[in-house]
């Protein structure tokens, strides 16, 4: 099976501070791969890095399997503004720490998930809403909230319509950085199995980046350990988390608070 | 007497004269501006001399903001707008548009000035010592009733011979190599600080001949604050001291005096003195922890202007600092880092023009405005005796209605 | 101080009335350098050009844009016809006429069937134009997504990239909030279906009279700067949904005067008891009208 995406040796370096030290690793489709760490380990330059929202010092990501079906797989370093921006609105996806950061606050929940329509060229009114409509359901929020402002929504409530935001256009690769940061625990569990079906169902790749071990353990197929900008330890999750070979790692599960 | 400055129309039954005498009435208004700025007659008029000498500060505001060195026309410019000096800017600019082009000048040599005033904060005592000047600083802002008399005769003290050299305060840092050298516009700065001019080398950007873009080179910038409104960067700059944005400014060095302007025409192919100017001249330095590409140092922000603009040209380094911010990698706390925002808005002869253009007549606008709010209040109060009918609450607004525009009662 | 006098005339150019200044006020090289950015302007039609706009004896936002458009395309034997909100009387029209003539000696007009280039803010006139004549539009503020995205370095790149979805959305939020779309004035259109543009805040029921239109549509901003415009017989097509479409304002009432049920009425408030008269906006249209209406042999 051929990789979705192959990263290879990324580095970015904040002035003495390398925050990605040659990082390289590949992702299959369907699959979802989390980046686990501690605050400062790189984990979130990494993921913007591969976005290109920030620009890498060194090293490639190739994009295999565009929706454009030339065959031909993508540098994503390499291709145009224009590209870029038109391959995160149709193919991949963002999903920031804060829905603020992901969403329109001042446009209704219903505007927020239609607009990547919008921008696509979708002009029917009616349509649009019953779209919309559609990926609230999805995510499990009461479309009789479509009409509200998100900022009127609980965090929980707010990440999943970040959701529906992104996944409307039926991207191929979802790219989350920390989405159940700062929810309550109850509030995540619900949001990961939501994640967790979406993915099933709609046969996603995610990158996933987290400090939460809990997190990684309920959805990641596969994990990468970072830490001080190094991957230390890689591998399928169960494997690595029941059993851990670097001491880095060790560290990061025992100190986990066991509910 | 009565002037008609009013536009009037009549209204008889069956009949409407629509508004006429727009013409007469501007005459009118022009007529009566003129009469009222001159005042009562048997006062003396206000003579550009006068103004020049004994309101020498509104004159070099004027000049400076106006973007146009001539004192003579600045003080005409005040008188007609009846000191108004934001009005008298626009005259100043207004006219030098109408002026042939005929060269630009060399650089002013701001280290050979002539030099009327000269301080620096940074230093107790630098070569060259510390030279007062005219200044308000120190005095005592105690309103002077003597002032309100018209025979006061005020001595000039005697003068300090300034025969000895006065060398740059800020030399003693760059020969320690602790401040950012500015080279030369034809040599920038390595292309990831700073944008590449569209421009040759040589000439520098004019931004009264180009339309300036985002991100602004350094030369478009400095252009663009140093005709900016005073009141406008004082404010910035006032902000950026109190945290919103920058690290603490100190002033290195202010100087004002006489510069000499030069031309180098092709023709001749050496320099031509053509005359001298009043400048102030001022460099705040800020310290800069150093960043990937450049070493801890301090950092400058230039401020200069026509005449004795002191206030302005402080505001104005702080604020060229304070946009520097993007170059130094530094976190854009506050709007006067925020180039675009600062540099749109700088300009009193735009803001002037856009805000007071709220008086032209916007009836047809406001029309469209009015017709649609009728129309939806039509809709709101349907609704809100629709669901009293039915006694339950409607929440939403009917989707997909006729969009066809429905009779304006 | 002694007055300058600018050296250049143009070679064509019928002496100006008011001495020391150049035919139509700008230097040749201004006149030049906007002409430039006008053709640019026209080679693609409804993208913003940024232009060096020059201090005008008007104050910025009192149509500095316009005038300079109309100072570097008119001519000698050109003759110009100058509107506000449609009338030729209001002050300002009368302000921009009066400075044209002072400084072009070019002939003036009311009548839009005379004129060669007319000049105006805030409507478009009732008479179809014909080929040959330019319409200058007085423009505020040019960028339509100035609402969305205060930065012009974001703008900029939401129009070469095309991304005008954000548009939609307020489209979008009207329809939701209100029923239908929001907009009265200065509705946003596409031009030739490629780019976004304010026709200026013009009524929306005037918006039909860009789409393909014979005369020649020029757009000033002074203020910032920027030109643009739509060649004859362009597209211009007014935003909407397939299931909204674009739609225009009607009135149930004719012009009190020439009893019109075609033209935008403006409503005059005549007595304090709330009586009101509706007539038509643009004056030279009303007053053909009226011409035509009285019988014959009368004045």
């Amino acid at each position: 099976m051929k990789p979705l995406l192959d990263v290879s040796n990324l580095s970015k370096t904040y002035g003495a501070v390398r925050a990605c030290d040659r990082i390289s690793f590949s992702l299959y489709p369907g699959q979802i791969l989390g980046i686990i760490g501690e605050s400062g380990s790189g984990k979130s330059t990494l993921l913007s890095a591969i976005a290109r929202q920030i620009p890498a010092d060194s090293g490639k990501v190739t994009y295999h399997s565009p929706k454009n079906g030339t065959g031909e797989p993508l540098d994503i370093f390499s291709i145009s503004e224009s590209e870029r921006r038109q391959l995160m609105r149709n193919e991949w996806g963002f999903v920031r720490q804060h829905a603020r950061d992901g969403l329109r606050m001042k446009v209704t929940a219903g505007a927020n998930i239609g607009e990547r329509l919008m921008d696509t060229g979708h002009r029917h009114y009616g349509n649009i809403r019953t779209e919309a409509k559609r990926w609230l359901e999805q995510v499990e929020i009461p479309t009789n909230r479509m009409d509200d402002l998100p900022g009127t929504f609980s965090g929980g409530m707010q990440q999943r319509l970040q959701l529906a935001r992104v996944l409307v256009t039926q991207p191929r690769l979802v790219l989350m950085d920390e989405p159940t940061g700062g929810l309550d625990v109850s509030v995540q569990a619900r949001l990961l199995d939501l994640m967790r079906q979406l993915v099933r169902s709609l046969n996603l790749s995610v990158i996933l980046v987290t400090h939460d071990i809990g997190v990684i353990r309920l959805l990641a197929h596969r994990l990468l350990v970072m830490n001080c900008g190094e991957v230390v330890e890689q591998g399928l999750t169960d494997q690595v988390l029941d059993d851990p070979h670097h001491s880095y790692t060790q560290s990061l599960i025992s100190a986990t608070l066991v509910p | 007497m009565v002037y008609p400055v009013l536009l009037t129309f009549t209204v008889e039954p069956m009949s409407y004269v629509s508004v006429k005498g727009g013409e007469k009435a501007i005459q009118n208004a022009e007529a009566l501006l003129k009469a009222r700025r001159r005042g009562d007659r048997t006062l003396p008029e206000l003579s550009l001399t006068q103004i020049k000498q004994q309101m020498s500060l509104a004159v070099d505001r004027v000049m400076c903001e106006g973007s146009l060195y001539d004192l003579d026309l600045a003080a005409l410019a005040i008188k007609q707008s009846w000191g108004d000096l934001v009005e008298a800017i626009f005259l100043l600019r207004a006219y030098r548009t109408t002026l042939p082009r005929f060269y630009y000048s060399q650089p002013i040599d701001t280290n050979a000035m002539s030099i009327q005033r000269r301080i620096s904060s940074i230093f107790k005592d630098i070569p060259g010592g510390q030279m007062l000047g005219p200044t308000f600083d120190y005095i005592h802002r105690l309103l002077d009733f003597k002032l309100a008399a018209e025979d006061n005769r005020p001595t000039f003290p005697t003068e300090e011979s300034s025969s000895t050299e006065i060398p740059r305060a800020l030399d003693a840092l760059g020969q320690e190599g602790l401040i950012q050298s500015e080279p030369p516009s034809s040599t920038p700065l390595s292309s990831a600080l700073l944008p590449s001019d569209a421009n040759s080398a040589h000439d520098p950007f004019d931004l009264t001949r180009q339309p300036l873009n985002v991100p602004a080179s350094r030369d478009a910038r400095l252009q663009n604050l140093t005709r900016a409104d005073e009141g406008f960067l004082l404010s910035l700059a006032y902000s950026s001291q109190r945290g919103y944005g920058n690290s603490h400014p100190f002033a290195g060095e202010i100087r004002v005096g006489e510069v000499e302007v030069a031309i180098c025409p092709e023709e001749l192919g050496f320099e031509v003195c053509i005359g001298e100017i009043a400048v102030t001249e001022v460099q705040m330095v800020n310290q800069f922890k150093g960043s990937k590409q450049l070493a801890p140092q301090f950092t400058r922000g230039y401020g200069l202007t026509f005449g004795y603009n002191e206030r302005k040209a402080m505001a104005m380094a702080i604020v060229d600092r304070s946009l520097r911010a993007k170059e130094f990698g530094e976190e854009i706390k506050g709007p006067a880092q925020q180039e675009e925002f600062v540099l749109s808005h700088s300009d009193s002869v735009e803001a002037q023009g856009f805000v007071q253009h709220l008086k032209l007549p916007h009836y047809i606008d406001f029309q469209a405005e009015l017709n649609l709010v009728r129309k939806m209040r039509e809709e709101y109060e349907a609704n809100e005796t629709a669901s009293q009918e039915t006694g339950s609450q409607q929440v939403g607004v009917s989707n997909g209605g006729i969009s066809h525009d429905s009779k304006v009662a | 101080m002694t007055a300058k006098l600018p050296n250049t005339t143009t070679p064509d150019a019928a002496i100006s009335v008011e001495p020391g200044f150049n035919f139509a006020y700008l230097d040749e090289q201004t006149k030049r350098s906007i002409r430039r950015s006008l053709l640019k302007a026209v080679a693609i039609p409804g993208h913003q050009i940024p232009f060096s706009s020059r201090e005008m004896p008007m104050s910025y936002g009192w149509g500095t844009g316009g005038i300079q458009v109309t100072a570097s395309v008119i001519g000698a034997d050109d003759t110009l016809k100058v509107i506000d909100q449609g009338a030729d009387d209001t002050t300002n029209a009368v302000n921009i006429r009066r400075f044209f003539k002072k400084v072009c000696g070019i002939k003036t007009t009311e009548e839009t069937t005379e004129a060669t280039v007319i000049q105006t803010r805030h409507r478009v006139p009732e008479t179809p134009l014909r080929e040959g004549q330019t319409m200058v539009y007085q423009v505020p503020i040019p960028e339509p997504l100035r609402w969305i995205e205060p930065s012009e370095i974001e703008t900029r790149k939401m129009h070469s990239l095309s991304e005008y979805g954000a548009m939609h959305v307020k489209l979008y939020e009207d329809i939701t909030r209100f029923g239908h779309i929001a907009t009265a004035y200065d509705y946003p259109v596409m031009v030739n279906d490629r780019y976004m543009m304010r026709p200026s805040p013009i009524p929306r029921f005037d918006n039909p009279k860009l789409n393909m239109s014979p005369a020649l549509q020029l757009f000033g901003a002074g203020r910032e700067k920027r030109l643009y415009a739509v060649p004859p017989y362009t597209t211009v097509k007014s935003l909407d949904f397939e299931d909204h479409p674009f739609s225009v304002e009607q009135w149930d009432k004719p012009c009190e005067f020439c009893g019109s049920t075609e033209s935008y009425l403006d409503e005059v408030v005549t007595d304090n008891e709330g009586g009101r008269l509706w007539i038509c906006s643009d004056t030279d249209y009303c007053n053909r009208r009226q011409a035509q209406m009285k019988p014959v042999g009368e004045k």
